[in-house]
């Protein structure tokens, strides 16, 4: 089956917003603190199992529970950033991984505990169902919805960074750390609420990306790889750059799925390879 | 080190290089399983196995500061070379494993020339990305490689034409650890040569060594292809010992177990890998019996626990235990 051109970047698309939202915040702490936080899936991943708690257990609707998983892996982020990561600010690269993929290691064995190894079911609203017809060409709803959902926290996000005060001071600690603190700034008040906001929009991420790529134990790791491609090629701490890699690596995956399925995900690989060798810190890095 | 750093140099070489006797009891001491645990014989094997494959790593991340997380392609490189080789229809195992170390070896050198030129998340994100890519190749040509069901139909020939690879392993141990033994004190040589020293200066601040003269790049192309050859005859000693090779030996999973357990061990220490591969296994051995999903969530807590603790390994909170005598750097 050979599929419209229009539906496979209608579906990359998509697909690469899903990975923006994923990948947003990580990039942000990343060129602020320069904390390599590889556990930022975990909290996306807790914020795909609080949603689906929520909306099947609960019975809340799907709307609602969306912003309850935004808040859950924010709280979350909040108590991890105080009890561990704090301590090692200073520390080396690698002990910043290995730190935090301890914690990756930790969140998907207790994901297997609590909820097995099975896929989660999400029951997604019946007006978010099914396919309309846009200029003759049918496309998802859900999708459309999630691009929606997350064009609208772009427009969110670069209006807080550009026109706000806290805005000034996160660009101000992105761009010289000591100098900022230089002026006065409280450079790790605004790097917490960052962190907060960054893996709040991971949970945010996760929570959209049952539908669409479904949940289980081992998110945390399968995605993880996913997020470091964005925030490499697209250079840290820029959201422009984050939202450029997302969606020409959702894209080319997905073309890749449809076009060449024996290749696999080899095409993704080869185009983050050949791309950061050209250009080591990514499309729109600057340090 | 620092209080060494004014004598001579040559004198500080000489002095590291002889053997305590703490080493010479341990490596006595690995002699034990034929003893104590005859049944264990083939966990043994694969202990030293991965301690060769630690023992890699240490060299470019211990000693050069280089993060891999693809290691392990040149480790599934090395077993699908010998397994390939097996199966073709030559099934001596030293041939074999020097044919495999060699083709290790110059993928190794080839990837260098990228490895030299990028440090910090560049580095780590093009290492993980070869290693993603070299498995998905394999993944995809699945008429050399059998693909996901594994290479099968490999036959080994007698070790020296005279032992068999037996069902108790007391074969694939006793070739597994002479290995090990002969490629670990080429990398003590190696890592006590002045060579040594320009890796550990290129570690601790990579910018000055370009600065006083030292020919940076050229020092990590040579100790990564040094590396690759050490962990291509890791993957052909597993080739060889279990007469299969999976997809699992290239994966993910393997680059970042073999971190964890250099790490957990201590990097920069030679012994950090032999002994992060001892109780990985060991624990992973008694622990997954129990429960192996719940094998990550041990594994995690110590790696939190290492970070927040032991900044310095296993080996080096020993170290630090003991500070009159000085740990075999």
């Amino acid at each position: 089956m050979i599929a419209s051109a229009f539906g496979v970047l209608f579906d990359g698309f998509a697909y690469g917003m899903l990975l923006f939202l994923l990948s947003v915040g990580l990039s942000v702490t990343l060129g602020m603190m320069n904390f390599v936080n590889l556990a930022h899936c975990s909290f996306a991943m807790l914020g795909g199992y609080v949603a689906v708690s929520v909306t099947n257990d609960l019975g809340w609707p799907f709307l609602v529970s969306l912003p309850v998983a935004f808040v859950a892996a924010a709280v979350a982020s909040v108590a991890f950033e105080r009890l561990l990561y704090r301590r090692l600010y200073r520390a080396t690269d690698l002990d910043q991984c290995l730190l935090t993929i301890g914690i990756v290691f930790i969140s998907v064995a207790v994901a297997a505990y609590v909820y097995g190894t099975i896929q989660q079911p999400l029951n997604v609203p019946s007006y978010l169902r099914g396919t309309i017809s846009v200029m003759g060409q049918s496309v998802g709803v859900y999708r459309l919805f999630l691009i929606g959902v997350s064009l609208l926290v772009t427009l969110l996000l670069v209006a807080t960074l550009e026109y706000t005060r806290f805005g000034a001071q996160v660009r101000a600690a992105v761009d010289n750390q000591r100098m900022a603190r230089g002026l006065g700034i409280n450079v790790d008040r605004v790097f917490a609420i960052t962190f907060a906001l960054g893996s709040g929009l991971a949970g945010l991420g996760g929570a959209l990306a049952v539908e669409i790529v479904g949940l289980d134990h081992a998110f945390a790791f399968t995605y993880l790889v996913y997020v470091l491609i964005v925030v490499a090629v697209g250079g840290l701490g820029s959201i422009a750059g984050s939202f450029v890699a997302a969606t020409l690596l959702g894209i080319s995956d997905m073309a890749g799925k449809y076009y060449f399925p024996e290749l696999g995900a080899f095409l993704i690989y080869f185009v983050m390879v050949t791309l950061l060798m050209w250009r080591p810190l990514g499309l729109f890095g600057r340090r | 080190m620092t209080s060494s750093a004014a004598a001579e140099p040559q004198r500080y070489l000489e002095a590291q290089i002889r053997w305590r006797p703490l080493e010479i009891a341990f490596w006595l001491a690995t002699l034990l399983p034929f003893v104590l645990t005859p049944n264990y014989l083939l966990l043994a094997s694969q202990i030293a196995i991965t301690a060769l494959f630690a023992l890699s790593l240490d060299l470019i991340l211990g000693y050069a500061g280089i993060v891999s997380l693809g290691h392990a392609a040149y480790f599934g490189f090395g077993s699908y070379t010998a397994g390939l080789i097996a199966k073709w229809g030559w099934g001596e195992p030293l041939t074999g494993l020097i044919i495999a170390a060699a083709a290790a070896g110059v993928l190794g050198y080839l990837t260098s020339f990228i490895i030299a030129r990028f440090r910090h998340l560049a580095l780590i994100m093009i290492t993980l990305g070869l290693g993603l890519l070299l498995a998905e190749a394999a993944n995809s040509a699945s008429w050399l490689t059998g693909g996901a069901d594994g290479l099968q139909g490999v036959r080994m020939w007698k070790l020296l034409g005279m032992f068999q690879f037996d069902l108790f392993g007391t074969t694939a141990y006793s070739y597994s650890l002479a290995v090990l033994f002969l490629l670990f004190l080429v990398a003590r040589r190696v890592i006590h040569s002045p060579f040594g020293l320009a890796l550990r200066g290129i570690r601790e601040n990579a910018v000055r060594m370009p600065a006083i003269g030292a020919a940076s790049p050229a020092h990590i192309r040579k100790v990564y292809t040094i590396a690759a050859v050490m962990a291509g005859v890791a993957g052909a000693l597993l080739a060889q010992t279990t007469e299969t090779v999976s997809l699992e030996t290239l994966s993910f999973q393997r680059s970042a177990d073999v971190l964890v357990i250099l790490i957990l061990g201590g990097a920069g220490r030679l012994y950090g890998g032999i002994v992060g591969a001892i109780i990985y296994m060991v624990a992973r051995d008694q622990l997954s019996g129990i429960n192996p999903q719940y094998w990550y969530f041990w594994i995690g807590t110590l790696l939190v626990a290492v970070v927040i603790f032991l900044p310095n390994g296993i080996l080096g909170g020993l170290a630090r235990l003991m500070p009159a005598r000085r740990s075999p750097a």
